[in-house]
């Protein structure tokens, strides 16, 4: 699983991930600033064109991640159908569908390194509260244990189905896997705390 | 020092991993979601202040780009959706939740049901569906409306929320650290 960047390489993974991520701010800002719907559409051939540039597998990539969307984008249809507002409707869905395409879009082309790098310097302000090297040892310990805990849910689900005549393990298993948390959570603290602390 | 940072990373792994795992069916075979217990629970378990960190570790972790959120969303683009509301309301949710248990001093269950309800429900619904108004260009009853489809699985979350705050109370009372 771990990240959502494109594999393919497109011209916007060469752009810094600062100055992409101030535009996508101020065309998502701008965006709900439009209210006619030929604009709107016109931002959205904007974005459309930009996933367009990453050729025919990004395209694909980039419509994956919006299929959660087109639940809400059936309501609000269906709904300004109903009250015989087509036009409003319209509005509010390509503005919401381009605004997260344009946000999917700067995710889709950042490499997380990068985006960590940008979290850093956009906390610098806040080193002596939140000290950089607390914050990404954080980041780095969630995302090592991840993979453990699921492994240990996994686990803890086979081990009940083993002794149950049910063939799902459902919510009993939560107990354990937060208890396992837990356990760990105090073991990395000992572990830290042996090798000279958090800093 | 480092028990807190532990403590509060490990549940935002936490949070992600009861995500990702989509076949917990919590009841009568309906598979809803266990991360918004997850959010519940940081708050009763880890106390208001450290469930609060937990769930803020773990949302930056998915606008920066990881499918942590159900369903393997994630990004930048789930802040520009109509769940908006929600993720802004997961850390004040938690946070609640966390302030109840630790402000009362009824037994586990009771204190992290009502947190869980106070927190989970009424802090995160008022803050859903304002989202979901502004984002859907809809009135405020309307959204709740859309809000109220929820509802049900969110009841068994506060119930289940209030049972492992118990059963963490009594196989590690040292690990409640909402009540220590």
């Amino acid at each position: 699983m771990l990240t959502l960047t494109s594999p393919v390489e497109t011209p916007l993974h060469r752009v810094a991930a600062g100055p992409k991520l101030g535009v996508m701010a101020l065309f998502t800002a701008g965006l709900f600033t439009l209210s006619s719907a030929p604009m709107l559409a016109a931002a959205a051939l904007l974005v459309a064109t930009l996933y367009a540039t990453g050729g025919r597998a990004f395209v694909r990539h980039g419509l994956a991640m919006l299929r959660p969307v087109w639940p809400f984008v059936l309501i609000v249809g269906l709904w300004h159908w109903a009250t015989d507002d087509i036009a409003q409707g319209a509005v509010i869905v390509i503005r919401m569908v381009t605004a997260i395409a344009a946000a999917n879009l700067v995710t889709m082309t950042t490499r997380l390194s990068d985006m960590i790098a940008l979290v850093e310097r956009l906390a610098s302000p806040l080193a002596p509260v939140l000290p950089p090297r607390r914050l990404a040892l954080a980041i780095a310990l969630v995302i090592r244990f991840i993979p453990v805990l699921s492994e240990r849910v996994a686990l803890l689900a086979e081990a009940r189905r083993a002794r149950s005549s049910r063939r799902r393990a459902g919510w009993r298993i939560l107990a354990p896997a937060a208890l396992a948390a837990l356990d760990d959570a105090e073991h990395v603290a000992q572990a830290l705390r042996a090798r000279g602390g958090a800093g | 020092m480092e028990r807190s940072l532990t403590h509060i990373a490990l549940f935002a792994a936490l949070i992600a991993v009861l995500g990702l795992v989509p076949k917990i069916d919590l009841a009568a075979g309906v598979p809803i979601t266990a991360q918004s217990l997850g959010i519940m629970l940081c708050g009763t378990v880890l106390g208001a202040r450290r469930g609060a960190l937990a769930v803020l570790l773990f949302l930056g972790l998915t606008a920066i780009g990881l499918p942590l959120l159900s369903g393997g969303r994630g990004g930048l683009g789930v802040f520009a959706g109509p769940s908006v509301g929600y993720l802004i309301g997961f850390p004040v949710a938690a946070f609640i939740a966390g302030w109840v248990v630790e402000r009362t001093t009824l037994a586990p269950v009771w204190a992290a049901g009502a947190g869980a309800v106070i927190g989970g429900i009424g802090v995160l619904y008022i803050f859903g569906i304002t989202g979901m108004a502004v984002v859907l260009g809809k009135t405020l009853p309307e959204a709740a409306l859309l809000a109220l489809a929820f509802l049900p699985g969110d009841v068994v979350k506060v119930v289940l929320a209030g049972l492992i705050t118990q059963a963490i109370a009594r196989a590690r009372p040292d690990a409640l650290l909402s009540r220590a």
